[in-house]
């Protein structure tokens, strides 16, 4: 028998489920009692795009040094679906352990040597015990959650408390999700070995961090920024951004005297309306924003592109999945970069946010509108699947109630009084922004928004001087945004001493939720002697120290989630860096990223087996060859 | 799109209304639509109605989408702001300004083209919402701005200009309001300006969305025999059905209600609508009879005007999604933002 991972607190595992059988709350307290047990954890839910019946994986990566991005490596998978064993037996590794349910015989063929099989009747006991046919599906689930605590070591009382706060008032579904537990628990104590060689043990590596998925931490932002308008179109995977600002609308925005709503959720009947509304409401002064995915951007381009010429703040969330055209709804990429930096039509350019994790999407949901009233410009937040539907720890998200919304260029009546007269478009400052005006406010503010022709005085034109006046004056602005979009994170696994020393030959560049992989894999790839520096790119237009970065590396290998290499286009047309030194390293199954892949990757560019640089790569090759994108 | 500025002097003796203001004051740029468009004459209808209302020019947010119709706001009040959006989606835009700012009188100016074909949707939903405003469609039967195209309003049988036949049956958009729930349905005539003010008075007060369908010639490609647009023939074939008048909340009611042939429906802001009802039992509140009436007109060629339905009592977006009173855009900043304290707490749910 091959030796099992004896690690403790760093391994992983796979929950094997049937779609719509109530599995998701089971996998959710597993992963969440992991996390009370103070260990760096993270889930990602593999899920498709069906209601019921379809295969559905959760994956829980348990790594005590806070390493969170998706593991390949399963040293135990939880085998519920009888349709995907054969698959799911393949993927456990060498002297990995297959929990399954042996309420039906396993196929003698599909055993392998060098797994250990785990059978716990799960079906049987709950069909013994449990007398509703939905209760007998429902409690398997927590039945095998109940055979893990056994097998992993989870602490009981973790789990109980977290039981009692999910169904503390409801007394028969506490009861009977107790009986489950304890079932699985039971069996597993008295048929098996455990806890198996790898197992959990309280640590205390989360301090008050905590655990939130990317959309409700968005919802947040808006919440805290002050939004009072919200526009929105249901669309996997952004539904949750509008489901929870909702709710948190609910809860904080009533007025206490009169019981009325500080807010107005509208759900549109279609994308174009939502971001209509968004755009009207800006216009009329209010913090307004709507949430969407590819296909919702996709509507909205014509709109965009009003907001951005006739100088309209408005928040679009876009929670990217699988494209094109209607794509893989459930799964996850960063496609939407290049239709989203210069949505629709003519000469258009956006501002765009990259958050990585939940704690960076709520200081960028508040951080857009900002930047949107600021320039008086759509602001763009590209989110994704796994980061706005996985949840992750991160940092507690704190609030400093200093905090004034940057409202940006409005003149009040009083300053209009002291005018001599206003014009829309003209009087700017030294970020190219030109002050508006509300309507209803004063009567000299007035003027006719267009997205036709207009000059700096804001009426109609067609002569190309006073056009070119305001695209150019448009052009600059958007460069101007620069210095306030979230500087590149910036990191070196270089040495600064020895042979290496002064040397900068590769560099590994990335955006969003593709972080934890890659900042991995420069890990691994350090223990490798092959040490690479770091950057992440958190916006468009990209400020200085981007080019800067990029042009003090040979090779830069931009590792993005998406078929065009769209996020090394942009670099390429938006700065001077030479186009030899961009390379690109694609991933774009639609499946979070892992740091094994980016190792795997950099390594084949390089041209270097494992083995090879296991063996010491020593100093870095003078030419770096591989990739192209 | 081109305006031209209007010489400043006013006429001389000019009336003022309540706010001191005369209808020079409520007029904008010139028109730069062809002389004789139907369109200005909705212009006139309008700048006399926000006058005799003394609505205060920049408490007046005038929408529109793309089209010769939806350059209109350019004409009239240019003390007030304007919103020239894009093709068929000035509901959108009305609707969440009118979320933003409930305080502001909003009117929507579109175009059969902008409303009945690209905006259909669009107009539906703001109908269905029932968001507060002014929502004018200058009817005309033909794309104006992209030279004469058949629009989704061009009656079956009606003629282009080079002849070419229209096949598909109309949109009525007096029609779809009442059938989707329109709270209040008006059809008229550009030429019509004594029926259209009164019209657009009530209109302007009315709590939700009014629907303001005029008729309204294209005389460069829609104005000569064949076309049921036509300026001719939509004179000849004018019924007004129900005549509205709009007493204003302080006047006394000199009709009793309920006397013959005369229906009275309060305003929100205590207004009155007097309706004095041509054909006999008319009720323009009674959703069910004003369907078929306008449909067994409609087969017999004739156009029915006027005031065709008024509901006050369906209640507006606001109402729908219990919209606080003060227009959001007044709310402090300090009462939505819930503050590092709730954070704080909220945060323990996540642990
Ligand atoms: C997306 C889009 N498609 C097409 C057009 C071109 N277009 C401009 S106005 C118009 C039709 C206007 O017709 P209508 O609303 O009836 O107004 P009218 O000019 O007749 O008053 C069209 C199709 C456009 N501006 N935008
Ligand atoms: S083309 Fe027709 S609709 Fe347009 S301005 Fe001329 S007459 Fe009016």
């Amino acid at each position: 028998m091959p030796q099992a991972n004896t690690g403790v607190n760093d391994f992983a595992f796979k929950l094997a489920n049937v779609n719509g059988t109530g599995s998701a709350s089971a996998n959710g307290l597993l992963m969440q009692a992991i996390f009370r047990m103070g260990i760096p954890v993270s889930g990602k839910n593999l899920f498709p795009s069906n209601i019921q019946g379809l295969p559905t994986w959760y994956e829980i990566r348990v790594n005590k040094d806070g390493r969170t991005s998706r593991a390949l490596d399963y040293d135990l998978i939880v085998a519920m679906n009888a349709q995907t064993y054969a698959r799911d037996i393949k993927e456990v590794r060498t002297g990995g352990y297959l929990l399954f349910d042996s309420t039906w015989p396993l196929d003698r063929a599909l055993r392998r040597p060098d797994v250990t099989f785990l059978g716990v009747p799960f079906a049987q006991l709950c069909v013994e015990h449990f007398r509703e046919s939905r209760e007998r599906i429902l409690m398997k689930n927590i039945a095998y959650a109940g055979s893990l605590i056994a097998l992993l070591d989870i602490e009981w009382s973790v789990v109980e408390a977290l039981l009692q706060e999910t169904f503390g008032k409801k007394k028969a579904l506490l009861e009977s999700n107790h009986k489950a537990l304890k079932l699985g628990y039971d069996f597993a104590k008295q048929n098996f070995e455990c806890p198996l060689p790898f197992r959990l043990q309280r640590m205390d590596a989360n301090g008050d961090k905590i655990l939130i998925d990317g959309n409700t931490a968005t919802a947040l932002g808006a919440l805290y920024a002050g939004c009072t308008v919200a526009a929105w179109y249901p669309i996997t995977p952004a539904t949750s951004v509008m489901e929870s600002f909702k709710s948190l609308c609910e809860r904080y925005r009533k007025d206490p005297q009169t019981g009325k709503n500080n807010f107005a959720i509208l759900q549109a009947e279609d994308e174009l309306a939502a971001i209509g509304m968004v755009i009207g409401a800006g216009w009329a002064g209010a913090r307004a924003f709507t949430s969407t995915a590819g296909p919702g951007v996709s509507l909205m381009n014509e709109f965009l592109g009003l907001a951005y010429y006739a100088e309209i703040p408005a928040v679009l969330v876009d929670v990217q999945r699988v494209g094109p055209s209607t794509g893989m709804p459930t799964r996850t990429q960063q496609a939407d970069l290049l239709s989203c930096a210069y949505a629709s039509h003519g000469d258009t350019k956006h501002i765009l946010l990259f958050p990585a994790h939940p704690a960076e999407c709520f200081e960028f949901s508040v951080k857009s509108f900002d930047l949107a009233e600021k320039f008086q410009t759509p602001v763009i937040l590209l989110s994704d699947l796994d980061i706005g539907m996985n949840d992750w720890v991160v940092p507690r998200l704190t609030w400093n109630d200093d905090y004034r919304p940057d409202r940006g260029r409005v003149l009040s009546p009083e300053q209009l009084e002291k005018l001599a007269a206003f014009h829309r478009y003209s009087d700017e400052d030294e970020h190219f922004v030109t002050p508006r005006t509300l309507p209803g406010f004063s009567p000299k503010g007035a003027y006719l928004t267009r997205g036709s022709g207009h000059n700096r005085l804001g009426g109609y034109t067609e002569l190309p001087e006073e056009y070119q006046a305001v695209v150019d004056r448009l052009a600059q602005k958007h460069r101007a945004a620069a210095p306030f979009i979230p500087p590149a994170v910036i990191e070196s696994r270089r040495s600064t001493r020895g042979k290496g020393k002064g040397r900068t030959p590769f560099s590994l560049v990335t955006l969003g939720g593709c972080d934890a992989a890659v900042r991995e894999a420069l890990d691994l790839l350090s223990e490798m002697g092959v040490p690479g520096d770091y950057m992440r790119i958190r916006g468009f237009p990209f400020g200085a120290e981007v080019e800067t970065f990029l042009n003090a590396h040979d090779v830069n290998y931009i590792v993005e989630q998406n078929r065009d290499h769209q996020l090394k286009s942009l670099i390429a047309l938006e700065t001077n860096v030479p186009k030899e030194k961009l390379r690109s390293m694609l991933f774009y199954g639609g499946f979070p990223l892992s740091a094994g892949q980016v190792v795997e990757g950099l390594l084949s560019a390089l041209g270097k087996s494992e083995g090879e640089a296991a063996r010491g790569l020593g100093g870095m090759p003078e030419a770096l060859s591989g990739a192209e994108g | 799109m081109p305006s031209i500025a209007k010489p400043s002097a006013a006429p001389s003796g000019s009336q003022t209304n309540d706010l001191g203001l005369t209808v020079r004051d409520y007029e904008g740029a010139m028109s730069t639509l062809c002389a004789g468009c139907g369109h200005d004459s909705i212009t006139a209808a309008l700048i006399r109605a926000l006058w005799e209302l003394s609505i205060q020019p920049h408490r007046i947010a005038k929408m529109s989408g793309i089209g010769c119709s939806s350059k209109t706001p350019t004409y009239f009040a240019s003390g007030a702001h304007g919103f020239n959006s894009v093709h068929g989606r000035m509901p959108a835009v009305a609707t969440g300004a009118a979320a933003a700012n409930r305080g502001l009188y909003y009117i929507g100016i579109s175009g059969d083209g902008d409303s009945l074909s690209i905006g259909l949707g669009q107009m539906s939903h703001a109908i269905r919402r029932n968001v507060r405003m002014l929502y004018v469609i200058e009817n005309n039967g033909v794309y104006g701005l992209t030279k004469g195209q058949f629009s989704a309003s061009a009656d079956v049988g009606s003629k282009l200009k080079k002849g070419e036949e229209n096949r598909m049956a109309p949109i009525d958009p007096a029609f779809l309001g009442l059938s989707i729930g329109a709270t209040f349905v008006a059809r008229s005539f550009s030429g019509d300006k004594q029926q259209l003010v009164p019209i657009l008075k009530a209109a302007l007060k009315h709590r939700g969305l009014a629907l303001v369908d005029v008729i309204s010639p294209c005389v460069t490609f829609n104005d000569h025999e064949g076309s049921t647009k036509s300026y001719l023939y939509t004179r000849k074939h004018e019924r007004p059905v129900a005549q509205a008048d709009l007493v204003p909340p302080a006047e006394e009611i000199l009709a009793p209600i309920g006397a013959k042939g005369v229906t009275t429906i309060a305003m929100h802001d205590g207004s009155l609508v007097r309706f004095s009802a041509l054909p006999e039992g008319y009720d323009p509140g009674d959703r069910a009879k004003v369907l078929p009436y306008l449909q067994e007109q409609q087969a017999q060629g004739l156009i029915p005007t006027g005031l065709l339905y008024l509901d006050e009592s369906v209640p507006d977006m606001h109402e729908m999604n219990n919209t606080t009173d003060t227009p959001l855009i007044q709310v402090p900043f300090e009462s939505l933002c819930p503050g590092s304290g709730a954070l704080e707490e909220l945060m323990e749910g996540f642990r």
